[in-house]
């Protein structure tokens, strides 16, 4: 009571409640419309979506089991022994496509570490070379992997090289970016001391800023080796090899018990990969953390 | 600068062993790791057969489409058992872009034509006689044509012109193809540039320039009285048989509404499962641990097989492509969120406590403000990944942009409308990338002052 009379008497702090309140209120309704803004998105986006699928949504639901039932069903027809000769059959696929994910992970890695050292601010005092530099990355990570793959198997034929250009070629952008800030974010002080001993450039980045920033990078390499592992499979379904290409014709032919297994396969390598992965990145982070 | 000498380095080394003599084993990391690299990437090269995929690349066709992805070809044609038609000039050959005046390299008087090829010299025809003149050759080329097959008559003959028993093909550069056969001329000339971009070969506005279009929109004159030229215009341009802009448009909506929407409810979602898989919130194990391995599944699957199982149910469209990206993203949003849950600040829950707050008012008010800027800033990181991976699955099946591009590659033809569709996609890409760091770096701002 005491409080509130104490307010009333001082017009200084009146007028800080009630701009306050103004606040408040304002933020309220920038709460509001943004909620807004969501449900419209959702809902109108949701509404063209619907008008553009060719099936209805509530029919859809209706049936929505229907398909992996199916896919059940026909992997129980086959048995135990037919799934172990399918798993059988495709694990060369399988490691076809880990192989593309690994070679494009390891090419993309160098190129984009190189490139990453020329695109970082701190280490490089021509302000026109990082801006380029910058825009190409931007340029090769915008590309979809499926548009390159695309061209190069009209190119190339049905080949696993197209996916392993495809997916280079993404990744060194992708990559390069996330380690020249890395590279930004390292301390200057070493690379001051190569400099200050007459080391050139090369011997500034390799002795100063590689071996701080190298467990940053095995870790960014590793979570891209994950998405690599996924984008590797899904370009298999425009024919440039690996498991993709075989689940592409099994959909087509609408095999049960094949699709299953080929589907257990990709999720029980990419979870582990992604268990793996994090696993690793954990310890290299810790280590680079201790120093 | 103070100088190190010998004795110095020396007294250093002794000091420091670990750092200036490595144990042999640790000093072999480097160069072990970077051949073991070598040697798999050497194996790699063989396993993929990289030799013979590069021998059996079709380079040619690789060139064509490279030049057909910037430029236009104009055809010119002449039938022998057609003389009543004339040379017909045509857009990429089609009956539907003929032009009804020929274009001033093209003189033609009956049967008998001179065609002007640019720096790949002068095509003559005249009395049945074809010949053609290249600024290299000082002697013209020249074949009987119209009677029966085509003969070779004299003149040097180039490696670049291919002479069979039913045809003459030559090809003296990208931007020219000669091609005779017994029953028709035809020449092909390429030109630099997107023929047709803004409006329809039929168009009435087709090769107006852009002032006079201007001009046209503030003019009172109506071309067609029941609608205003500025409607004309942009229906004229929104229903460009050819480059179907209002159609990619629509694609490219479709697409950004898979990868909005998806993102958006697969947010939604994950929030309160999120606060049920963390282990500050929820006390059950098992529970947990349930919900994890749900998020891991959806995960694991890829957005692909999603789609396909979706496909399935709702049909080809966009619909299964929001659903694909929506199942995926709650499995990685609910991972991150539920992690940033664990790793929020307990003090400021133990204070909501303190003041009598309930257990959701405890979460509501302790936790949510903490994470709220992770919440969104990760949502706006994936919207872009998203937004790739909508124009993939599009392609697969679940329609928007990534379907037209694949369409338009089918075709093997309209590499003009493959390069606009790609060039807009990572146009559509890089804008949502640099607006997501845009609002991500204005949130995290905003999120440090309030601090």
């Amino acid at each position: 009571m005491a409080a509130r009379d104490f307010v009333a008497a001082s017009p200084k702090l009146n007028e800080i409640e009630l701009a306050y309140h103004r606040v408040s209120r304002q933020r309220n309704l920038y709460t509001l419309l943004l909620l807004a803004a969501c449900v419209f998105a959702i809902f109108g986006g949701l509404m063209i979506a619907n008008e553009a699928n060719s099936g209805d949504f509530w029919v859809g639901l209706s049936q929505f089991f229907d398909y992996p039932v199916d896919l059940f069903v026909g992997a129980y027809e086959k048995g135990l022994a037919g799934l172990g000769s399918l798993v059988v059959h495709y694990f060369p696929f399988l490691l076809e496509t880990l192989n593309i994910a690994l070679v494009s992970t390891v090419i993309a890695f160098g190129l984009g570490g190189a490139l990453s050292f020329v695109a970082s601010r701190n280490l490089v005092q021509s302000r026109l070379l990082v801006f380029c530099m910058r825009r190409i990355m931007d340029v090769t990570r915008a590309f979809p992997e499926i548009v390159i793959a695309l061209l190069l198997v009209l190119i190339f034929g049905p080949t696993p090289v197209a996916a392993v250009a495809a997916v280079t070629f993404h990744t060194i952008g992708a990559l390069a970016k996330q380690f020249s800030e890395t590279n930004e974010n390292a301390d200057m002080k070493s690379v001051e001391g190569i400099q200050s001993v007459g080391g050139n450039w090369f011997e500034q980045v390799r002795f100063g800023v590689l071996p701080q920033v190298l467990p940053n990078f095995f870790s960014y390499g590793l979570l891209r080796l994950e998405i690599n592992v996924r984008a590797s499979a899904i370009l298999g379904f425009v024919g440039a090899g690996g498991l993709g290409a075989e689940l592409k014709a099994v959909v087509d032919w609408n095999y049960g018990a094949d699709i299953l297994v080929i589907i257990f396969m990709l999720v029980i390598s990419i979870t582990t990969i992604d268990y793996l992965s994090g696993l690793v990145r954990r310890k290299l982070i810790g280590t680079a953390g201790a120093h | 600068m103070s100088k190190t000498n010998i004795a110095d380095v020396e007294a250093m080394a002794a000091k420091y062993p670990d750092v200036v003599a490595l144990p042999l084993a640790k000093r072999l990391v480097g160069p072990l790791a970077t051949l073991a690299v070598a040697c798999y990437l050497v194996f790699s090269f063989f396993a993929f057969d990289v030799s013979g995929v590069l021998g059996k690349a079709r380079m040619d066709m690789a060139s064509l489409y490279a030049l057909d992805a910037y430029a236009h070809k104009v055809h010119v044609k002449y039938q022998f058992k057609k003389p009543e038609q004339g040379y017909i000039v045509s857009l990429e050959g089609s009956k539907r872009a003929v032009y009804e005046q020929h274009p001033e390299w093209v003189q033609t008087n009956g049967a008998d034509a001179q065609i002007d090829l640019g720096d790949d010299g002068i095509l003559q025809i005249s009395g049945g006689i074809m010949s053609y003149s290249h600024p290299d050759y000082a002697e013209p080329l020249r074949f009987a044509v119209g009677d029966g097959v085509p003969r070779y008559l004299g003149g040097e003959l180039p490696e670049w012109l291919k002479l069979s028993k039913t045809q003459v093909n030559a090809r003296p550069t990208l931007y020219t193809r000669i091609w005779a056969t017994k029953s028709k001329v035809e020449v092909q000339r390429y030109f630099n540039g997107w023929e047709n971009f803004w409006f329809d070969f039929d168009s009435v506005l087709n090769g107006m320039s852009f002032g006079q279009i201007w001009a046209l929109v503030f003019s009172a004159e109506r071309i067609e009285p029941e609608r205003s030229n500025l409607s004309l215009v942009f229906s004229e341009f929104w229903t460009n048989a050819e480059w179907q802009h209002g159609e990619v448009a629509y694609a490219l909506l479709q697409t950004l509404v898979m990868a909005v929407v998806g993102t958006l409810i697969g947010g939604i979602v994950a929030l309160p499962l999120a606060f049920a898989a963390a282990n500050n919130v929820n006390p059950s194990k098992l529970g947990r641990f349930t919900l994890r391995r749900c998020f891991d599944f959806l995960r694991g699957v890829d957005n692909l097989i999603w789609s396909l199982i979706f496909i399935r149910a709702f049909g080809l469209g966009p619909l299964s492509g929001t659903f694909a990206i929506f199942f995926t993203d709650t499995g990685t949003f609910g991972k991150l969120f539920s992690e940033a849950i664990e790793n929020a600040d307990k003090k400021q829950v133990e204070g909501m406590q303190a003041t009598g707050a309930s257990p959701v008012q405890k979460y509501r008010f302790g936790v949510f403000p903490q994470i709220l800027p992770l919440f969104v800033s990760q949502m706006l990181y994936y919207l872009e990944s998203n937004t790739r991976s909508a124009t993939v699955i599009g392609a697969l099946g679940a329609g928007g942009i990534g379907l037209k591009l694949l369409e338009t590659m089918r075709t093997r033809q309209d590499w003009e409308n493959t390069t606009y569709l790609i060039v807009l996609i990572i146009a559509v890409v890089i804008l949502m990338d640099n607006m997501s760091g845009w609002l991500r770096r204005k949130l995290i701002a905003g999120g440090a002052e309030g601090k």
